[in-house]
């Protein structure tokens, strides 16, 4: 189905639907169920980072001794942290045109966003591979590498699991499935993606800024 | 039995592989909750084979039959298999069964989404026990403390794997709740109306969106640190092994509440039916229910007393704290049987059963927070005690409450009362037996989780005692599932209301068809079911507001009307003409009314009642 063709419309299962009376008000049931799922990773996230500050709290010198520079601000993790942050932006920009059925504008944004993503991942595993390599510092050196290793990679994964549903977003958009009034799927990516991003500003400036 | 008929009933499916094709790839709120009822109950039984071969151990001082690893692995999977694989699911399959009928919908939220929660399941329990196959289980007990579960065998690492995915599980499962009772309820079924089993899932499934990740952040660490050299839980990388009770218990804790609290809801549910009176203070109930769900993630250090890590007066403060909404309920639940036309029904007996009970382990939980006698009895058999009154006596009795409550509304079969009341028997004095003197063992410094103990002067008998309980225990589930077994044979004819209710569950056929309702009675009060019934029209609840001068009927035999809601295309039944149109009341329905409960407008009182009261 291309972007300028007919939609037929099918009459909805729900406005016959005895059961769904509250389907049409406040927030999409869908897009409740991913807010609410985003609120289980804050708390998922909120038990790695009480880890950090109960270790950081009860050590001597932080970083350990020893390890005072090996994490520190560098032109990779600088750049990988405003290439996600733009992301986000992109994200949002392809929300704001899907609401408005632009699915050409959708497409650009989430093709951006999910090229930003990989990029972020990719300059992620450089980084890793730079620390294990040339600082031999790894997870197991001691709680700062666990620590470190521990909330960057869960982000990592999480980043991960936002690729995947930016591709299925995007396959979709690709398909024309979506429209100014059908896009939940849109919707809801979107803010499991803000949520990664916002993730990402904390882990930098409690790793990177205020160590 | 007549029967208030507003569905049609489901047609059974014809052949047997059609059958287990169907219940195989169910999204059928119903179906799942069978299955989580089904498979929580087997592992209800393993969970308590093991808990018999504890005590059996335990029955008299010296090495009876079991190695130490051996008991060691026991009381770890007793523990998590009761906690994770029965209760948990079982409470998620009663309220995928129920909670969806309550608020009047034809399905969960997400329907696919819970299939995924129940397959999980499964998964988890073979995992666990899986353990057994790869050199033991898991034995660090169910609490897993660092640095004993950083050192110990292949089976903790199957363990974490296992409730990382229950975990997964019960997050998945929460967030259909919450979407289904936020977005899915009837028309005028307010929050305030919601049967109260309803508000009870509502704020467990809010605990575990919240506390189970944490739990689920804690079992990462472990995991890293048993596979990967990682430090969380271990002082010479710079850890600390308090961290991980800190995390477990700010989990455990909530957890006790998500294990307790649909208790609170389905004896909330049974008091009024069989007490034939609504629930005193029903506002009071829910912010009681509230406010403990909320202090519930601020106590979680009292289990750390002894630990010297923790502000003690805090967690004490609000251990004690808790007591008062706790204490609300009782009083709610004491004053709607208080004056009521009591029915001892085995639903109602259990959840007495409940009431009597719950609140000994609720007492012992005061006393546990008096921090200098926590101490005292800090790792003993008190808090063996305590924890087994909570949930044998608490969530059990709440358990069977609920299934024989709604056991004709999912079969379309009654339990038989006289094996129930010979199981509630059992069970009551089997529980007391086996648990209470475990207080005094614990006063006495018995410590837990040890296959031996010394034959001090009355330790032999109290222990023999308790062991005498716990097979009590053992042996009450014989009838019950003796029961089930001739229920199922016999034809159903429990009829759709049998208890003659009040929620909206009864109002749709036994069991329900896969669409649930076909239309649904208005709701004007949280027990729309018995105002379609018996008419009850009262200031608050008008279904059309009266004029002035003007005052509805008293009661009404029949609904008028306005109240039969409209067909839905499509879902008309020509096998049973007429079925949806006529709600035939029970035939007990005129007199069932208690004098008391009708309006007091006989007196000629002459304000005629209004929707606004200004």
């Amino acid at each position: 189905m291309s972007a300028g063709s007919e939609v037929v419309q099918l009459p909805h299962a729900e406005e016959s639907h005895v059961a769904q009376p509250h389907g049409d008000q406040g927030m999409n049931t869908a897009l409740l169920g991913m807010m609410l799922f985003i609120g289980s990773e804050v708390m998922f996230f909120a038990g790695l980072f009480a880890a950090y500050f109960n270790a950081r709290a009860a050590a001597d010198q932080w970083p350990p001794a020893g390890l005072e520079d090996v994490v520190h601000l560098n032109p990779i993790v600088i750049i990988a942290t405003v290439i996600l942050i733009i992301s986000s932006f992109t994200m949002q920009w392809g929300v704001w045109r899907i609401r408005k059925g632009d699915r050409t504008g959708l497409n650009r944004a989430v093709g951006v966003t999910l090229l930003l993503g990989i990029v972020f991942l990719a300059m992620q595993a450089y980084d890793y591979f730079l620390l294990v390599s040339e600082e031999s510092f790894g997870i197991n050196s001691g709680i700062y590498g666990t620590l470190f290793y521990t909330l960057t990679g869960f982000h990592g994964a999480h980043v991960f699991g936002g690729v995947i549903g930016l591709l299925v977003v995007f396959g979709r958009g690709i398909a024309g499935q979506f429209s100014a009034r059908h896009h939940i799927a849109v919707e809801a990516v979107s803010a499991y993606w803000h949520f990664v991003d916002v993730v990402w500003i904390a882990l930098f400036i409690v790793l990177y800024i205020l160590h | 039995m007549a029967t208030t008929t507003l569905a049609p009933r489901a047609r059974p499916y014809t052949s047997t592989r059609a059958r287990a094709y169907e219940w195989l790839t169910t999204t059928d709120h119903k179906k799942i909750g069978v299955m989580y009822m089904a498979s929580a109950f087997l592992f209800f039984l393993i969970g308590g084979v093991y808990a018999l071969l504890i005590r059996a151990e335990l029955a008299v001082p010296g090495i009876q039959f079991l190695e130490f690893e051996t008991y060691n692995q026991l009381f770890t999977l007793h523990g998590t298999v009761m906690i994770f694989l029965f209760v948990m699911p079982m409470w998620t399959g009663l309220a995928n069964y129920i909670v969806p009928l309550q608020v009047g919908a034809a399905d969960m939220a997400f329907p696919r989404i819970n299939a995924l929660s129940y397959w999980m399941i499964p998964v988890a329990g073979l995992m666990l026990f899986s353990g057994y196959a790869f050199g033991g289980a898991a034995n660090a007990g169910w609490t897993g403390y660092a640095p004993l579960s950083v050192r110990e065998n292949i089976g903790i690492d199957l363990w974490v794997g296992s409730l990382v995915l229950l975990g997964t599980s019960s997050i998945l499962g929460a967030i259909n709740f919450i979407a289904t009772i936020f977005k899915m309820r009837a028309p005028g079924l307010t929050l305030m109306r919601m049967p109260l089993f309803v508000w009870n899932t509502l704020v467990t499934s809010v605990l575990l969106l919240f506390a189970v990740p944490v739990l689920t952040a804690g079992f990462v660490m472990l995991f890293i640190d048993r596979n990967y050299g990682g430090g969380f839980f271990d002082p010479a990388l710079g850890g600390n092994p308090i961290l991980w009770q800190h995390i477990f218990w700010f989990f455990g804790h909530p957890e006790v509440y998500i294990l307790i609290l649909p208790a609170f809801g389905v004896v909330s549910e049974i008091l009024p039916v069989f007490s034939r009176k609504p629930l005193f203070g029903y506002k009071a109930f829910v912010f009681a229910t509230a406010s403990i769900g909320a202090l519930g993630f601020s106590v979680w250090a009292h289990h750390m007393f002894a630990t010297g890590a923790v502000y003690l007066p805090f967690f004490s403060f609000f251990t004690f704290l808790i007591a008062v909404p706790t204490g609300i309920k009782f009083f709610n639940w004491l004053a709607t049987m208080w004056g009521g036309q009591l029915r001892l029904s085995t639903p109602m007996l259990f959840a007495i059963g409940f009431i009597a009970l719950f609140l000994i382990g609720g007492l012992d939980g005061a006393f546990l927070a008096v921090v200098p006698f926590d101490f005292h009895v800090h790792d003993t058999y008190w808090v063996v005690s305590h924890i087994h009154y909570v949930l044998v006596a608490g969530a059990v009795f709440g358990i069977f409450a609920a299934l024989y409550y709604w056991w004709p509304k999912i079969t379309g079969r009654m339990l038989d009362e006289r094996l129930g009341k010979v199981q509630w028997v059992l069970l009551f004095v089997g529980t007391n037996v086996a648990f209470f003197p475990q207080h005094i063992l614990g006063l006495d410094g018995m410590i837990r989780r040890i296959i031996d103990y010394a034959p001090n002067p009355g330790w032999t008998e109290l222990n023999f005692l308790s062991t005498i309980g716990a097979f009590m225990v053992g042996i009450s589930m014989l009838p019950f599932m003796w029961n089930v077994f001739i229920t199922q044979r016999k034809p159903a004819t429990a009829g759709d209301d049998p208890w003659d209710a009040n929620t909206l569950e009864w109002a749709t056929t036994s069991p329900p068809p896969t669409y649930n309702f076909e239309a649904l009675p208005p709701v004007r009060s949280e027990r729309p079911l018995f105002d379609l019934k018996y008419g009850a029209v009262e200031p608050h609840a008008a279904a059309v507001p009266a004029a002035r001068g003007e005052s509805h009927e008293e009661t009404r035999a029949d609904a008028p009307e306005e109240f039969l809601g409209e067909p839905v295309e499509g879902h008309e039944d020509p096998d049973v003409p007429g079925a949806r149109t006529t709600p035939q009341v029970s035939e007990h329905a005129p007199d069932a009314t208690p004098r008391e409960e009708r309006p007091k407008r006989e007196g000629g009182d002459p304000a005629p009642p209004t929707e606004g009261r200004s």
